[in-house]
């Protein structure tokens, strides 16, 4: 059996799986230190569903703490950043066009030093050993424990970057290094950033990954745990405290995950009502479809591979207006005082909630509050309800035909007909606590992004074939059952511009967690 | 008028040299940072009119050449730029007096500002395009017959070639494998000029058309859509006057095939009904940069006027490897400056130069009833 937990801003919800089953699930308000809040969750499940802690397997934990430090510049550190290139790339230095509320904070210093790859693997320079042990002089002096490396083209060959982290070890077993080749792909600036943000919040991540293990050991859970990451799947509790920043886009993902997994569907569209937002993503063989462009977080650029989300201003607080133009939906919210400011919970707003249980749809709060409401403007607020959950399936369908539909959230009372271009609506049973069960169902994964030279069809196939063989091995590394690793993704991009054939191939592999086989 | 590139109108000039770019030209974004990093230690750059050169004034472009998956990762550096442009100045035994950019559309507009910065030089309100090409001999320099050569490339270490090629063609051919050997993005500096020769050459007023659009664009407090405002900056314009949005409406099919280092595809819109006028479906035609548009079958547009497919909402342009299903989507087209439509300048830069079977047909004899 295992418990899946999502740490959301306002509520952490825990559920727990067994085989295809959900056996229970809670929800509890997130407490301020993460960890108490959790162990309320699971304790909480473990007596709603009478078992004992040893019959646990494993627990995934889902958390968008670390994207809200960042966000908020809460608990940050200051960072060292080695950037290993030079002489290419040193017109734009690291913490170029961070916002300066944030470098105040997080810039410690940075250092460019010989080194680095070019497209085609050769060496721009060879490394300059004594510069890298240099920086971490002037680091140390500057009293900073953490530092990030980057490298051009380390995505090609990371060789640079860990021989820099083993000689940081020696000369300065106290830092802690953070290397871009972990956390990011092709675009430099953008990898660099998710390094220095990953090293700023290192610290924290210490913290919060030994107050988990403290928590579930308070619990007499043995079972280990794991913490789920940017695409869905799952990393150990080690991974985390040294690249927390693998855990920004998490939510989002599993929610999309645990539609997935409840209906069983491969390809749809999901829609996630919340009660301010409604959030839009596409799965494509049950994971979600990943953005395309850069993705600023908090003001700093990054090219993490977060799923593609369409956020609506759509949710159950919704205000509702009569306009000369017509009804008017949102995009502002009551958002959680919809229990005070609703009609139906004696509030003075018209909220989206108020519409649908005044038209029928949904049976909560007080009906007869909203039974003096025009059978016109019901209807009105409903057609304008619809017209934007219709656009944003529309906006976010890559393919014109109908497509399936999940339909989760606290919000989803709102959708009263199969939208347009839908071919089937579905509702699963514990839509409300998808993240929860997206984080349980957690896989394991390998993947490389690099480019190949390669000239012909031979040389492709190669290319191909050594893709897939070391993403495999990166899942097996990470912890997936060799047997269940499959490849999901492969791309493989002709660069422009150049001769000779340098190709860009993109390999992922997805395999079930080994330990989950055991029993 | 503007005077000079500042810390405040360098976004703006990278929103509009991405418009200028039709899709194509390379993401200003990474230029961007390198000149504001140079304004803000050199200060801000004197903009000169062409018709302001004196007849011996030294005029030298500044450029980056290379793959954009490898400038991602190997950024740029201004002195880079200024080796590219040092060997040449040796070569010719000239010193600049002014820099001026060879394609506005794009990631081109932004390296000679950041390296005029660096020179404490003017940059020509001017380049070479109007809005961005494939290649290096599709240029005005090159239609009114200022030579590619001399031509240098230079990369990080200090390495450069200088080129001595007998055609602009010839130039881009023993440059790219070179090129590529340096690292696949490196600085270069062509079409080396006298102010008489860029006044004569050069396509005036683009520097300043591109901030005025950006400006256009990014407006903030003006209750106007965005998209009107794009067109009124386009009608302002000199030369992007002919401007009109030929079509509305939702992306519903796309093909992007990448073969010979370009991106060649067909990107096909459905008007939405409603409020649109629009009925019936646009396709654009591509090869890096947008070459061709149809609306119901019919030509509404073609190279080398521009053609350019924004967000419906914010007018940002939207380059061609970003197009995706389902985006909304308005269609705009403008005329070209007119150095680059003469029936010479055809043989350059027209349609069959891209393997279209279509002559050129201007923009204003096609856009009556959207205007």
């Amino acid at each position: 059996m295992r418990i899946g937990v999502d740490v959301g801003g306002t509520n952490t919800d825990a559920v727990l799986l067994s085989g295809k089953n959900v056996l229970g699930a809670v929800k509890r308000p997130t407490s301020k230190d993460v960890s108490s809040g959790i162990a309320e969750a699971i304790t909480a499940l473990i007596s709603e569903c009478a078992i004992t802690p040893d019959a646990i397997d494993a627990v995934m934990i889902g958390t968008t703490h670390f994207t809200n430090a960042f966000i908020q510049r809460r608990e940050l550190v200051p960072v060292f950043a080695i950037r290993i290139g030079f002489p290419a790339g040193r017109g734009i230095p690291p913490f170029t066009a961070w916002p300066d509320d944030l470098k105040a904070v997080v810039r410690g210093g940075s250092a460019m030093v010989r080194g680095g790859f070019e497209f085609d693997g050769r060496e721009i320079s060879p490394l300059d050993e004594a510069a890298i042990l240099a920086a971490v002089e002037q680091a140390r002096a500057a009293g900073i424990g953490q530092i990030a490396v980057s490298c051009i083209f380390s995505q090609l060959n990371p060789a640079h970057e860990t021989r820099a982290a083993e000689l940081i070890a020696q000369h300065a077993p106290g830092m802690e290094v953070s290397l871009s080749s972990e956390v990011g792909r092709v675009g430099l600036l953008e990898r660099e950033n998710a390094a220095i943000m990953n090293a700023s919040l290192r610290p924290l991540a210490a913290t919060i990954t030994s107050a988990f293990r403290r928590a579930l050991a308070e619990l007499g859970i043995a079972a280990p745990f794991y913490i789920s990451q940017n695409d869905g799947t799952l990393m150990s509790a080690d991974h985390m405290q040294r690249y927390p920043v693998l855990t920004f886009a998490a939510g989002p993902t599993n929610s999309l995950r645990g539609a997935a997994w409840l209906t069983g569907a491969s390809d749809a569209i999901v829609v996630d009502i919340g009660g301010t937002t409604s959030d839009v993503g596409v799965l494509i063989a049950r994971f979600p479809r990943q953005s395309t462009v850069h993705v600023d977080v908090g003001g700093v650029r990054t090219n993490f591979r977060m799923p593609d989300i369409l956020s609506i201003g759509l949710g159950g607080g919704s205000l509702v207006r009569e306009t000369p133009d017509g009804v008017t939906v949102g995009p502002d919210s009551v958002g959680f005082r919809l229990r005070s400011e609703g009609l139906i919970f004696g509030g003075e707003t018209l909220t989206t909630s108020d519409i649908a249980v005044a038209s029928g749809q949904a049976t909560f709060g007080d009906p007869a509050r909203v039974a003096h409401l025009p059978t016109a403007l019901v209807e009105q607020a409903r057609g304008a309800i619809d017209r934007l959950i219709d656009d944003a399936i529309d906006r976010m369908k890559t393919a014109p035909g109908d497509i399936p539909m999940i339909l989760v959230g606290g919000g989803s009372v709102l959708v009263s007909a199969t939208p347009q271009g839908v071919s089937d609506m579905m509702r699963p049973e514990h839509a409300g606590v998808a993240n929860a069960i997206g984080a349980a169902i957690g896989q394991v994964s390998g993947e490389i992004d690099r480019i190949y030279n390669a000239p012909d069809a031979a040389s492709r196939e190669a290319a191909l074939a050594d893709a897939r063989a070391q993403a495999t091995e990166q899942a097996i590394a990470a912890g997936a059952n060799a047997v269940t690793v499959e490849i999901v993704n492969i791309e493989a991009v002709p660069l422009q511009y150049l001769p000779g054939g340098a190709t860009r191939v993109v390999c992922r592999a997805v395999g079930d967690l080994a330990l989950a086989e055991v029993r | 008028m503007v005077r000079e590139i500042t810390l405040d109108n360098i976004e703006h000039l990278a929103i509009g040299s991405a418009f200028l770019g039709t899709g194509g030209g390379g993401d200003p974004y990474l230029g961007s940072l390198l000149c504001r990093e140079a304004i803000a230690q050199y200060g801000p750059v004197p903009i000169v009119r062409p018709e302001d050169l004196k007849d011996e004034d030294n005029v030298f472009v500044a450029a980056a050449m290379g793959a954009p998956t490898v400038m991602i990762e190997k950024l740029f550096s201004i002195e880079d730029q200024h080796r590219a442009v040092e060997v040449l100045e040796r070569f010719l035994g000239r010193t600049a007096t002014a820099i001026i950019s060879a394609e506005i559309g794009g990631c081109n507009s932004m390296m000679p500002v950041a390296y005029a910065a660096m020179r404490g030089l003017p940059i020509v309100d001017a380049d070479g395009m109007g809005r961005a090409f494939p290649a290096l001999q599709m240029t005005s320099f090159n239609i009114e017959g200022v030579a590619c050569a001399p031509m240098t490339i230079a990369d990080e270490h200090g390495n450069s070639v200088l080129y001595q090629t007998v055609t602009g063609l010839k130039a881009e051919e023993l440059a790219r494998p070179v090129a590529a050997v340096m690292g696949a993005s490196v600085c270069m500096s062509c079409y080396p000029m006298t102010g008489a020769q860029a006044r004569r050459a050069a396509v005036p007023l683009t520097l300043s058309g591109a901030i005025g659009i950006g400006e256009a664009i990014a407006r903030g407090g003006d209750p106007r859509p965005p998209l009107d405002r794009l067109i009124d900056a386009l009608r302002a314009h000199a030369y992007y006057s002919d401007a009109a949005v030929v079509f509305r409406g939702k992306i519903t099919s796309l093909e992007r095939d990448t073969t010979r280092g370009w991106v060649f595809g067909s990107c096909t819109i459905s008007a939405m009904g409603g409020a649109d006028a629009a009925t019936g479906v646009a396709e654009v035609r591509f090869q890096n940069e947008n070459l061709v548009v149809h609306v119901n079958g019919e030509l509404r547009g073609i190279v080398p006027d521009l053609i350019t497919i924004v967000d419906a909402e914010t007018a940002h342009a939207i380059p061609t490897e970003r197009l995706a299903y389902g985006q909304r989507v308005a269609v705009v087209a403008c005329s070209a400056p007119p150095i680059l439509t003469t029936p010479h300048a055809l043989d350059v830069v027209g349609p069959r130069c891209f393997g279209l079977d279509e002559d050129y047909v201007p923009v204003r004899d096609l856009i009556g009833e959207c205007a």
